[in-house]
C-alpha cells in the first residue's frame, strides 16, 4: 500500500518533470522562429496600421495623428487609380501569359523526347537567377539602338520601339521580362501535374473514341486543375511582389506607366519619406495578398489531406 | 455485347494503333521537338546576348549594323568591372549574408517543424496558426516598420541588419511540417524509448530521413538570400556593405548606356555562382520543387 502510493506520487512527479522537459524543448525549438516573427512580422503589421493614421516624414521627432487623412489622400491622388490599374494589368497579363504558355510548354514537353530533361532545366533556370541581374540584361536587350531586339529587327527593316522610354511600350516590356523569368517554373509544375494524371484515364478515353481535343478537355484539364489553381495563386503573389524588375528597368516610369503598388510603397516610404501614406499602400497590398494566401493555404491543406 | 465488355475485350486484345493515332503521335513528337528547340532559344538567346556582350568591345557593341559575335575573346570588361566597383567586397558581403540568412532559416525550419510534429506541448496548434499568420504577411508590406526597428537598434548598414528580419521562416516550416507528418511516429518513439533526447532524435533520425526535403528547402533559401534585392537596398547605405545585386544596380546607374560590356561582365559576377549551384543540383532541385507543388 505504502509502496504503491509512493510509486504513484513519484510517477506523477516524474510525469510533470517530463512534461516540463517537453515544453522547454518545444520552446527552445520553436521559440526563436516565433519570436522573430513577433518582432519582424506581427508587431510591424500593427505598427504599419498605426503609421497609416499618422503624418510623419521618418526624420522629424513629431508624429501627428491625422485619422483617415492618409487614406483620403491616397485614394483621391490623381495617380492612384493609374497605379492600381497598372498593378491589375501587370498581374493579369503576366499571370495569364505564364499560365497559358506554361501549359503549352508543359503539354509538349511531357512526352518521351530526347533532351527533354535538359530543356526543362534550361527553361527553369531564369527562375533562380537574380531579378536585378535579369532586369539589367533586359535593359541592354531592349535598347532601341544596339540591343538584341534591334539586332533582330534591323535586318528586317523594322524599327525597334523605345521599349523603356515610351509609356505605351514600358508595361509590355516589364511583362515580357516577368514572363521570361517565370515561364519555366510554370512549365515544370505543369509537367509534374501531368505526370500525376493516371495513364489509364487516357487509355480509357481513347478506347471510348475520344479525340485529342476531347481527351484534353475531359481528362487533362480536370486532372490539372489543382496544379493550375496553385500556379494562379503563386503567380499572383509573385507578381504583386515584383519590385526588382520595375525599380531597375523603369523606376515606375515613364510618367507612372509601370508604377505598381509595391513600387509606390517603396517610392512613398523611402524616396518621399511619406511614411503615413506608405502605410496605407502597405495595408492595401496586405489585404490583397492576404486573400490570395488564404486561398493558397486551403489548397495546400487539401492536397495534404486527400493526396 | 455491351459497351463496357467491348472495351474490356479491346483492352485485352491490344489492337495495333490505328493510322490516325500513329499520325497524331508523330505530330505531337514533331511539336514536342519544336517546343524543346523554342524553349532553348527563348532562354538561350538572351543569355547568349549577355555573355557575348561581356566579351565585346565598345565599338562592337555600339555598331549600327548589329554584330552577333565578338571578334576576339576580350576579357578587359571583366577587369574593368572588377575595378570599377568593389566587387570583392560585394562578394564577401553576399556570401556572409547568404550563409547566415540561409543557415538561420533552415535551422529554424527543421527545429520548428520537428517541435510541431514530435514534441508534446499544450496549444501547439496555436503556434502553428501563428506561423500561418506570418505566411500571410509578405515582407514587402512591412518594410517601413522593419526599417524603423532596425534603425532603432542601430543596425542599419550592418550584416545583422541585413539578415535579422529575414531569418525566420514560415513557408519552409510549413512544408517540412507536412513532410514530417508523413513519417511513421514509431520512428521517433522507438529512439525516444531507447533514451535518445529530442535533439538526438531530430539530428540522427528525422533530419537524415527528410534530407531531400531539407536540402531542397535549404537550396531555395540560399538562392533567395543571394538574389534578395529590396531589403538590402533599403538597409545598406554605404558601398562597402552592399551585396552583389545592389552593387550591380549601382554600377548600372554609373555606367549604363555607356559601358554595356562592363555592366554585362558585372552581371555575370552575380549569376555565375547561382548557375554553378544549379548545374550541380538541378535534377533534384527541379523535381523537389515540382513535387512540393503537386503533393503539397
Amino acid at each position: 500500500m505504502q509502496l504503491t502510493k509512493h510509486d504513484f506520487s513519484a510517477s506523477i512527479a516524474g510525469r510533470i518533470r517530463r512534461d516540463w522537459r517537453e515544453w522547454l524543448i518545444f520552446l527552445a525549438f520553436a521559440g526563436p522562429n516565433v519570436a522573430l516573427f513577433a518582432i519582424f512580422t506581427y508587431a510591424p503589421m500593427v505598427n504599419n496600421l498605426i503609421l497609416s493614421f499618422n503624418d510623419w516624414n521618418m526624420i522629424s521627432s513629431d508624429k501627428a495623428w491625422v485619422g483617415l487623412q492618409n487614406y483620403i489622400d491616397v485614394f483621391t491622388d490623381s495617380q492612384f487609380s493609374r497605379i492600381f490599374l497598372n498593378t491589375i494589368v501587370f498581374t493579369a497579363a503576366s499571370v495569364t501569359l505564364v499560365l497559358a504558355l506554361g501549359l503549352g510548354g508543359g503539354l509538349l514537353l511531357n512526352q518521351k523526347l530526347r533532351g527533354r530533361n535538359a530543356a526543362r532545366s534550361i527553361l527553369f533556370s531564369p527562375h533562380i537567377l537574380s531579378g536585378a541581374a535579369i532586369a539589367i540584361v533586359w535593359i541592354y536587350i531592349f535598347d532601341p539602338r544596339f540591343g538584341l531586339i534591334y539586332a533582330v529587327l534591323h535586318p528586317l527593316g523594322i524599327q525597334s520601339p523605345n521599349w523603356l522610354t515610351d509609356p505605351n511600350w514600358s508595361m509590355p516590356a516589364i511583362v515580357i521580362v516577368y514572363v521570361w523569368k517565370y515561364l519555366g517554373y510554370a512549365t515544370v509544375i505543369y509537367i509534374a501535374g501531368l505526370q500525376a494524371i493516371p495513364g489509364d484515364l487516357y487509355e480509357a478515353a481513347r478506347v471510348d473514341g475520344a479525340g485529342a481535343w476531347m481527351r484534353f478537355r475531359h481528362v487533362t484539364l480536370p486532372g490539372l486543375s489543382p496544379v493550375m489553381f496553385f500556379l494562379v495563386l503563386t503567380s499572383i503573389l509573385s507578381s504583386f511582389q515584383s519590385f526588382d524588375i520595375i525599380n531597375i528597368m523603369t523606376k515606375g516610369g515613364p510618367i507612372n506607366s509601370t508604377n505598381t503598388l509595391i513600387y509606390h510603397l517603396y517610392e512613398l516610404g523611402f524616396i518621399n519619406f511619406s511614411i503615413g501614406r506608405a502605410g496605407v499602400i502597405g495595408m492595401i497590398l496586405f489585404v490583397l495578398m492576404f486573400v490570395v494566401t488564404l486561398l493558397q493555404l486551403r489548397y495546400l491543406d487539401r492536397q495534404v489531406n486527400y493526396a | 455485347m455491351n459497351a463496357l465488355m467491348e472495351r474490356d475485350a479491346q483492352l485485352i486484345a491490344q489492337p495495333a494503333p490505328a493510322p490516325s493515332i500513329r499520325a497524331e503521335a508523330a505530330l505531337s513528337k514533331i511539336l514536342g521537338y519544336s517546343a524543346v528547340i523554342v524553349a532553348v532559344l527563348i532562354i538561350g538567346i538572351p543569355v547568349f546576348w549577355l555573355v557575348t556582350g561581356a566579351l565585346k568591345t565598345n565599338r562592337e557593341i555600339f555598331n549600327a549594323s548589329p554584330q552577333w559575335l565578338p571578334s576576339h575573346l576580350m576579357l578587359d570588361n571583366f577587369a574593368n568591372a572588377w575595378n570599377g566597383a568593389p566587387f570583392g567586397r560585394y562578394y564577401i558581403n553576399s556570401f556572409i549574408t547568404t550563409i547566415l540568412g540561409a543557415a538561420c532559416e533552415i535551422t529554424m525550419a527543421v527545429t520548428t517543424a520537428y517541435a510541431l510534429v514530435f514534441v508534446r506541448f499544450p496549444k501547439r496548434d496555436w503556434v502553428f496558426v501563428l506561423l500561418l499568420l506570418a505566411l500571410m504577411v509578405p515582407e514587402e508590406v512591412v518594410i517601413v516598420p522593419n526599417y524603423l526597428t532596425i534603425a532603432n537598434w542601430r543596425l542599419v548598414n550592418t550584416y545583422a541588419g541585413i539578415v535579422l528580419p529575414g531569418a525566420s521562416i514560415a513557408f519552409g516550416t510549413f512544408l517540412l511540417r507536412q513532410y514530417f507528418r508523413t513519417l511513421p511516429p514509431d520512428l521517433i518513439d522507438a529512439s525516444r524509448v531507447d533514451g535518445a533526447g529530442h535533439v538526438r532524435a531530430m539530428i540522427s533520425i528525422v533530419a537524415p530521413v527528410a534530407a531531400p526535403a531539407v536540402a531542397t528547402a535549404g537550396l531555395l533559401s540560399v538562392v533567395a538570400k543571394w538574389n534578395d534585392y529590396l531589403w538590402p537596398l533599403i538597409v545598406t547605405t554605404t558601398s562597402d556593405m552592399r551585396t552583389l545585386p545592389i552593387g550591380i544596380s549601382w554600377l548600372l546607374d554609373q555606367e549604363g548606356n555607356t559601358e554595356w560590356g562592363v555592366v554585362m561582365a558585372a552581371t555575370l559576377f552575380v549569376v555565375v555562382p547561382v548557375i554553378l549551384v544549379f548545374l550541380y543540383a538541378q535534377r533534384f532541385l527541379v523535381s523537389g520543387i515540382a513535387a512540393g507543388a503537386v503533393k503539397g
